[in-house]
């Protein structure tokens, strides 16, 4: 081969690869490694300038009861909102995956809280959650029954941003469902029904193994947006009341922006981090192998 | 008893009546094929047997039993789809057993349905292979396995060789049959290929438009064509069928028959007889299929063997009189000459 022919076709693969290379480098990994970098120093001030100070931020971290606090929230928020909002989703897109009157309008009112901008429906479900005057608390009202600050009571604030999160999520999952159970091909339900097999038992045998790559991603997707969680809680509650609605991205904002202790909030994210790629490897190690793909 | 007894039925798509007026029988133990051109309804008849699709009017009775409003699960049938309907994420063994599991079959019965069943189609080596990794043939095998352990006395067939090339289809044709008759299915196979209905049927039901055209043995059809569609149907190359007004022959008096039919094997070349153009030549080895020109009609004559002629010749061609079928105006047969 040509030396200069040679060079040439290394000159044109790196141009190729330049676009990307250069937004992944500047806002994945430039970001990443800095974070990590400036989470080994100090918080600086005017008198005290930053300096390097080893794990000393870490082990601060673990000493934090508030980023314990988060932490338990977020897993609790994970665990509430995960599991309810897949099995809804999956139902949903069963519901309106047959032939009904008006399937297209019923498709349109699940997805419609997807739509929405989550500051506006922190919005709604602010004027929902509201005491005495919020629409839960006048429902109590007609049948009797006490209002409750919904929001403000530390034992129900987490539980009533999980609902209001489901409801958002479970109609945005339940695209990518409907999209996979039109894939699948009719006579498959047909040879079950020739078979005597009864819907509940296709689902599980047929349906439920076939949407597996689905769940996957859909997982991924959940669990990434269960820790990234911010908007809502900007609106509804600021983390309160005592941190009991506090999640780990809110505090992280919290300490680089209200704080200004960057280099904390840096030590939290890179924790963050660390967690969200074990997860998302250990869910594509483990299920991996359990899926099948067409 | 387990035959199949269809009376008058009727399916309507809207405005279109996809199945209109059917009515046939199948005797035990017997295979009758569903014939037609696509969009003929044969598809539908089939599912309606099934109980896949609904029964707009008339009734289907099998093994004596009305079954028009019966679940699908209960009627005793099995099916084979044309695209096998495998379960892609189980392997073969799974995807045999599904039904079986599915109606509680013993677990040592359900292994000894699977051992013969999977000796009959050829699949001992391939039980842990997922259907993707099968190639068409043996996908085709396991959906006839998953047949045979059903152990149903009906046997329902929609198109199950389209997807497969033409070696493998004759290969598998030869399977089904053979399996047809060594388990006494009674069997319905709907397909719009004309050799499968000839070299398998007990009888072909052929359709046109949702309606029978003509019911009888391959041999009948072939023999008797009840009009000129069904003579034009089967057969390769097809039936020529011509306006007798345009033949210079004075051989057939005007009686009302306007068109003559004439199977391309009986027309033989000779020094007089019709004057025709040949516009092309097609030889096949043993044979050689000749495309005749004459006025605005085409027809096609096949000869044995080869023969010189080159487009544009000049010939003449002749056929015996018992050979001959006539066709009214509207195309149905007036009975042999």
């Amino acid at each position: 081969m040509h030396p200069a022919y040679n060079l040439m076709r290394h000159v044109y693969g790196w141009l190729l690869l330049t676009p990307a290379a250069i937004l992944l480098i500047a806002f994945t990994h430039y970001p990443t490694v800095a974070t990590f970098y400036e989470s080994l120093f100090s918080k600086g001030t005017a008198i005290r300038p930053s300096r390097f100070v080893g794990s000393a931020n870490y082990q601060a971290m673990i000493e934090d009861p508030i980023f314990w606090k988060v932490l338990v929230n977020n897993l609790w928020f994970a665990a509430g909102t995960i599991p309810v909002s897949v099995a809804l989703a999956i139902t949903m897109a069963m519901l309106v995956n047959r032939s009904l009157p008006g399937r297209s309008f019923l498709r349109m009112a699940y997805f419609t809280p997807t739509i929405l901008p989550m500051i506006a429906v922190a919005n709604i479900w602010l004027f929902f959650y509201s005491p005495d005057i919020g629409l839960i608390d006048q429902i109590l009202g007609w049948f009797g029954l006490p209002g409750h600050n919904w929001l403000g009571d530390p034992a129900t604030v987490l539980p009533a941003i999980i609902v209001m999160t489901i409801w958002k999520e479970a109609g945005f999952f339940m695209i990518f469902y409907l999209a996979a159970l039109q894939n699948l091909p009719p006579e498959l339900e047909e040879a079950a029904k020739l078979e005597g097999a009864s819907r509940w038992y296709y689902f599980r045998r047929v349906v439920f193994p076939l949407l597996m790559p689905t769940t996957l991603f859909v997982l991924v997707n959940a669990i990434l947006n269960s820790f990234k969680l911010v908007d809502h809680l900007f609106v509804l509650t600021k983390g309160g009341p005592d941190n009991a609605s506090n999640l780990l991205l809110y505090y992280i904002y919290e300490n680089a922006f209200s704080y200004f202790d960057t280099n904390y909030a840096a030590t939290l994210t890179v924790v963050l981090l660390t967690m969200l790629a074990i997860m998302a490897l250990a869910q594509f190690f483990f299920l991996d192998r359990r899926i099948h793909y067409r | 008893m387990t035959g199949i007894e269809i009376t008058h039925l009727v399916k309507q798509w809207g405005e279109l009546r996809a199945v209109d007026d059917v009515s046939f029988t199948v005797d035990e133990g017997t295979l009758t094929v569903l014939l037609g051109p696509s969009g003929c309804g044969k598809s539908t008849i089939l599912r309606m047997i099934a109980g896949l699709e609904t029964v707009d009017g008339g009734e289907v009775h099998i093994g004596g039993r009305n079954v028009t409003r019966q679940d699908p699960a209960e009627r005793g049938v099995s099916m084979v789809f044309q695209s096998y309907a495998l379960f892609p994420h189980l392997n073969v063994r799974e995807n045999i057993l599904f039904g079986l599991k599915v109606r509680r079959v013993e677990p040592k019965e359900r292994e000894s349905r699977l051992t013969n069943a999977v000796r009959m189609v050829g699949l001992e080596a391939l039980l842990d292979r997922k259907p993707a990794q099968l190639s068409g043939g043996q996908r085709q095998r396991v959906a006839l396995a998953r047949t045979v352990v059903a152990n149903q006395p009906v046997c329902l067939m929609d198109e199950p060789l389209s997807n497969l090339d033409a070696k493998l289809r004759a290969e598998m044709r030869d399977e089904i049959h053979r399996l047809q008759r060594s388990l006494n299915l009674t069997m319905v196979y709907v397909t719009h290929d004309q050799t499968e209905a000839m070299s398998m049927a007990d009888q072909v039901v052929l359709l046109k438009d949702g309606q029978i055209v003509q019911i009888g043995s391959p041999g009948e059809l072939y023999e008797q064509p009840a009009t000129d569609f069904a003579a034009q149907f089967l057969g390769t190359p097809p039936m020529n069928v011509l306006p007798i007004a345009e033949l210079e022959t004075q051989d057939f008096t005007s009686d009302g028959s306007c068109f003559l039919g004439i199977r391309p094997e009986k027309i033989r070349l000779a020094d007089s007889g019709l004057a025709v153009e040949v516009s092309a030549v097609d030889y096949m080895g043993a044979e050689t299929v000749l495309r005749l020109r004459h006025h605005d009609n085409t027809l096609m004559a096949r000869i044995d063997g080869r023969t010189d002629a080159v487009p544009g010749d000049h010939l003449h061609i002749v056929w015996s009189r018992e050979d001959v079928h006539l066709f009214s105006k509207e195309g149905i047969r007036l009975g042999d000459r």
